[in-house]
């Protein structure tokens, strides 16, 4: 499986609360709530984003909050993959949980830029920065973990 | 090689005689617990799977604490939601306006949670029952989902950090501050993907509520978990509410702890986290600006139980705040409330010109009940101080004990009090 798009990049401790702001929490429609996606911090994010495209951000992206909404808006926004040098656990759950591509790796995390175009092997965790001409190689996940995204989420690979 | 207090309760509900760091389990759960928020999401998942049963309907708990009572007809309906399907699976634990309280203050008062039992909930602060020396830690929608329908969840069995504490707090300093000052030094990813396991003599000074609040905040650290040795305080608690046997865990002696800190709790002072962050902590007394403040909110799951709103009361007990503050007390449970009418607490506090209120979850998550417009300032007693928390993205939210939002609510800004 691979991912190719454009980078909106983001720094340190992205918070769930600004992945998607608790007043709109009184819904549970994807659609709904990636239209707030990341309004307080990038408010123009969701008129910018194209289906495809790839966050990249610092250290402990999606602390706080439990909120599985914010997955939901990332990857209902149109985003086929978050590069963070490190995520909050809750938010790293529930990523792999829902089947949001996520991937650790603290050097790509802090080289590519905003506006870059980056492809992601998930296969072999390998980045590349199409526009600086960079590769990188990502954490893999365990086999474990490999399981639950190849079932398509945790409650598919539970049915099994 | 010995385990933390945190590993050993995973591999007892591992069915295993020990785990290591790192090491994938799977463990059978005491409880699975979701709010108004989170719990429609898991519904609609659960749904969607095609389970058609609960694994036990006595552990699992729903509480309607958010957006209640309802604030908007989209909050009402998501609590339409919850109470239909607790009524489908007969979920024993469903509470909802009139019996409900914020569910990390309800669940330990109502004796669902014991000492070394194996709880997740789909809320970040689930971690706040580890003061009763139980393993429990917040989740997603999903796997709460996977919870209420198998009984079971997945965990990467944690590293941890110990704190050894030593010493007493000293007076008007409480366990808000203890969190605050350890936040502060370790930062808002300091404990990520780690325990926090509380020990040492200290531990006599702190009591239940203080332990719920430091808890309650291990989130805060990136903690997966915030844990208490069980002594005679947790005994003296959990006996007046647990009707079920329990059991209590101590670390080997020769656990491995990624990191040690020795706290002497008579040098914490009142500490106050500036925006944005939790980690931005510094004490009350060496604040060289005037803070101004236009609301102060004494309540919430960090701190809305009976020994704050006493702290909070007689910080204002014949005072008034200041012209232009507006002062939300909201005591956490029903019982919390009914205990402030009865000990005159709540007469106190209007009288001072607070507003009482029932309990919500309400404004520290900028829901309803205490929102903030652009420019203006809150000292809260809750537990984060992130962008556009309580109200617009230029507001700002100062994290603080009860005694000190009720000094600085008196004042207009924030300040201590000796």
């Amino acid at each position: 499986m691979k991912a190719q798009g454009t980078v909106h990049k983001y720094k340190d401790n992205v918070d769930t609360d600004v992945i998607i702001p608790a007043r709109y929490l009184n819904t549970s429609d994807h659609k709904e709530l990636a239209s707030h996606c990341m309004e307080d911090i990038d408010k123009d994010f969701v008129g910018r984003v194209k289906p495809g495209d790839i966050m990249v951000a610092g250290l402990n992206f999606g602390c706080g909050s439990s909120r599985e909404h914010a997955p939901i808006a990332i990857k209902a926004s149109g985003i086929s993959c978050v590069i963070a040098s490190t995520f909050a656990r809750i938010f790293y759950r529930n990523a792999i949980n829902i089947g949001l591509a996520i991937l650790e790796c603290d050097e790509a995390a802090k080289e590519i830029d905003a506006g870059d175009e980056v492809s992601v092997d998930f296969d072999t965790g390998v980045i590349t920065d199409v526009t600086k001409g960079r590769s990188y190689q990502a954490e893999p996940f365990p086999e474990f973990i490999k399981e639950i995204i190849s079932a398509g989420g945790l409650l598919n690979s539970l049915k099994k | 090689m010995g385990m933390t207090m945190s590993q050993k309760i995973l591999a007892k509900h591992a069915g295993l005689d020990s785990v290591r760091e790192g090491q994938l389990i799977r463990a059978k759960l005491d409880m699975v617990l979701g709010n108004d928020i989170t719990s429609p999401v898991a519904i609609n998942e659960f749904c969607k799977a095609g389970f058609d049963g609960v694994f036990d309907n006595e552990k699992i708990s729903l509480v309607m604490d958010h957006f209640t009572p309802n604030k908007d007809i989209k909050a009402a309906t998501q609590c339409k939601q919850c109470r239909d399907f607790a009524g489908k699976y007969d979920i024993k634990n469903y509470y909802d306006v009139g019996d409900m309280g914020i569910e990390h203050a309800l669940l330990p008062e109502k004796g669902l949670i014991a000492p070394g039992e194996l709880c997740i909930g789909a809320d970040s602060h689930t971690c706040t029952y580890g003061a009763l020396g139980a393993f429990s830690t917040g989740v997603g929608s999903t796997d709460m989902a996977a919870g209420m329908a198998t009984g079971e969840a997945w965990f990467k069995v944690p590293a941890a950090i110990k704190f050894n504490l030593t010493g007493k707090l000293n007076k008007y300093v409480s366990g808000k501050d203890v969190i605050l000052h350890i936040i502060g030094m370790i930062g808002v990813d300091g404990a990520l993907y780690r325990s926090m396991e509380f020990t040492g003599e200290g531990l006599k000074s702190l009591s239940m509520d203080d332990r719920l609040c430091i808890a309650n905040m291990a989130i805060e650290a990136g903690a997966k978990n915030g844990i208490f040795e069980a002594d005679e305080i947790t005994e003296e608690y959990v006996k007046q509410r647990v009707g079920r046997p329990y059991q209590t865990y101590k670390a080997d002696p020769d656990a491995v702890y990624a990191e040690t800190y020795d706290i002497d709790l008579s040098t914490i002072k009142q500490t106050v986290a500036f925006p944005h962050l939790p980690e931005n902590a510094r004490v009350v007394d060496e604040l060289t600006e005037d803070v101004k403040i236009d609301q102060a909110v004494i309540g919430s799951c960090t701190n809305g139980r009976i020994s704050d709103m006493r702290a909070a009361a007689e910080i204002l007990n014949g005072k008034h705040i200041a012209k232009g503050v507006r002062c939300i007390v909201i005591p956490a449970t029903q019982k919390v409330y009914m205990q402030c009418i009865k000990e005159g607490l709540a007469e106190i506090f209007i009288n001072a010109g607070c507003v009482f209120s029932t309990p919500t979850c309400g404004p520290c998550l900028g829901g309803h009940m205490g929102i903030l417009a652009a420019g203006e300032r809150a000292i809260s007693t809750t537990n984060r101080n992130f962008v556009g928390r309580m109200g617009h993205v230029d507001s700002e939210v100062y994290l603080a004990s009860p005694v000190v939002a009720a000094a600085s609510a008196i004042a207009g800004k924030i300040t201590g009090i000796s």
